[in-house]
């Protein structure tokens, strides 16, 4: 899978699981997801599994840092970091 | 050692939080706490009197004659302090007594004073779930609630606010853990709006898993017997796990419980932190507390009050053409969207003589800033008739009446 799959399949998983019905604004791969407060430490977690079980990885709690899961794009660079 | 550098990098720190626009300042009230109080505020400003919309005193109870006179009584009989933790020597009979009492009104089988429901929240879970289950919270849950999941090894996730399809999409990923724990506040305290407990409860049968639920905003007033949203939503006994607090509605003074099945205090006995390393309620507490039992079990009248005035306030403010959240609790958020255009309103508000409190980010969601308005059984309609006279004419000042999310945002951004 290369980045751009990676991203659009973070980028869907952020959408559903973090907007509420209702909620328009728009998140693009850049977009601030915690710092922004679309997600918050509390929430990051499901993101967390998320990640680990689709790429088949284990993001080690000191990695996965909310400045690491902030964007889609440090996202996937925190995730190519743990595939093999 | 306390060095320059040192207290330099902490002045840099509250600077930083007064530039945020988040720094809290105490108001000091100097009279009992009412719906009328005399308030100094900035400190060293003379008194205002004021009427309170931002307290928990929802029944009123806070300074009830028949409750001091009470707690008056406990200090007598009981003395002032118990200077040891409950396992040692630091539990009277009247601490079982409340908690049998507690028992009974909450419709469960047990229950266990804690120093507050924050230390409640801190400890439950600790106590009674491993790393072999999983804790599912509502994302709107009370900070005390994500300090003590936290604190606990199970798996930890989340579900959207009161989105029941998303908690059940989560109760079915997790069904290879041991237990599930669903949890939740009873009645969220920034929006104001009820858990769908008996959606909850269908789901948890559904796919065995435990119910949490938080009622500090909801013990004392929300259902017909003001047991609790529990009451409300018609799943009385339903609940696995209760928490909640003496410091709000049941007279207002301090400490908190676990209330729930019997084995699951029973471990919080055992095993919670709050519980085994600090002491519990003072007896003057215990004695008001029962106090406040006694009142509310013999008549509705206080929450049947505070519903009055929930109802009344809320059209109130629609008719003004105040944008408020709908529901039937008396916490009452009129929403503005902007944080500073929630500040200056609130501060407004304060020189027409009204206290109540803008809340914005990080408390609530970033763009959703507001008042939040309370309710008591405490306030008579003549407090209610001049608070909205207040409101509307600040209202008026900054046009934001008969205007929605949209409008406000165009005018004061997010």
């Amino acid at each position: 899978m290369d980045d751009k799959e990676m991203k659009k399949m973070v980028l869907d998983y952020v959408k559903r699981e973090y907007l509420e019905e209702g909620d328009d604004r728009e998140i693009t791969e850049s977009t601030p997801l915690i710092s922004g407060g679309i997600v918050d430490s509390f929430s990051m977690v499901s993101l967390k599994r998320f990640l680990e079980k689709k790429f088949s990885i284990a993001i080690p709690d000191a990695d996965a840092s909310p400045e690491a899961f902030d964007t889609v794009n440090s996202i996937v660079a925190l995730v190519n970091r743990f595939i093999k | 050692m306390f060095s320059d550098k040192c207290r330099q990098s902490y002045i840099n720190e509250l600077n930083g939080i007064k530039q945020q626009g988040i720094f809290k300042q105490e108001r000091f009230i100097h009279a009992p706490q009412g719906a009328e109080i005399e308030v100094e505020f900035p400190a060293g400003a003379s008194t205002k009197k004021v009427i309170n919309m931002c307290a928990n005193n929802y029944l009123g109870l806070s300074s009830h004659p028949e409750v001091v006179k009470a707690a008056h009584e406990g200090l007598d009989v009981r003395g002032y302090g118990m200077s040891s933790v409950r396992f040692i020597c630091g539990t009277q009979d009247i601490h079982r007594q409340l908690e049998n009492k507690l028992t009974e009104f909450l419709g469960t089988e047990d229950t266990l004073l804690f120093p507050s429901c924050m230390d409640a929240n801190a400890g439950v879970f600790e106590a009674v779930l491993t790393d072999q289950d999983v804790m599912i919270a509502d994302r709107l849950v009370h900070a005390s609630i994500v300090d003590g999941m936290r604190l606990c090894k199970a798996a930890q996730d989340t579900y959207k606010h009161s989105d029941m399809e998303h908690l059940e999409a989560k109760l079915q990923e997790h069904q290879d853990k041991r237990n599930r724990m669903i949890i939740t506040d009873g009645v969220f305290s920034m929006d104001g709006d009820l858990a769908k407990l008996d959606k909850i409860v269908e789901l948890a049968e559904k796919y065995d898993a435990m119910v949490f639920v938080d009622e500090s905003h909801a013990s004392g007033f929300i259902g017909k017997t003001g047991r609790g949203t529990h009451e409300h939503c018609g799943v009385l006994g339903h609940i696995d796990i209760i928490t909640t607090t003496l410091g709000k509605a049941l007279g207002g003074a301090s400490g908190g419980c676990v209330s729930g099945r019997r084995e699951l205090v029973e471990l919080c006995r055992q095993r919670a932190r709050p519980y085994l390393f600090s002491n519990t309620v003072a007896p003057v507490i215990v004695y008001g507390a029962l106090k406040v039992m006694d009142l509310i079990s013999k008549t509705t009248e206080r929450r049947d009050k505070l519903e009055q005035n929930t109802i009344y306030w809320r059209k109130l403010l629609k008719d003004a053409g105040f944008d408020i959240k709908e529901g039937e609790s008396p916490i009452v958020p009129v929403m503005l969207y902007n944080a500073k255009l929630a500040q200056d309103i609130a501060t407004d508000l304060y020189a027409e003589g009204i206290y109540a409190i803008g809340f914005f980010f990080p408390v609530v969601p970033k763009g959703q800033a507001r008042i939040r308005t309370q309710l008591s059984a405490a306030h008579e309609k003549h407090h209610l008739d001049k608070a909205i006279e207040a409101f509307t004419k600040v209202g008026k000042k900054y046009n934001v009446l008969g205007k929605g999310k949209k409008e406000i945002i165009e005018m004061y951004g997010m």
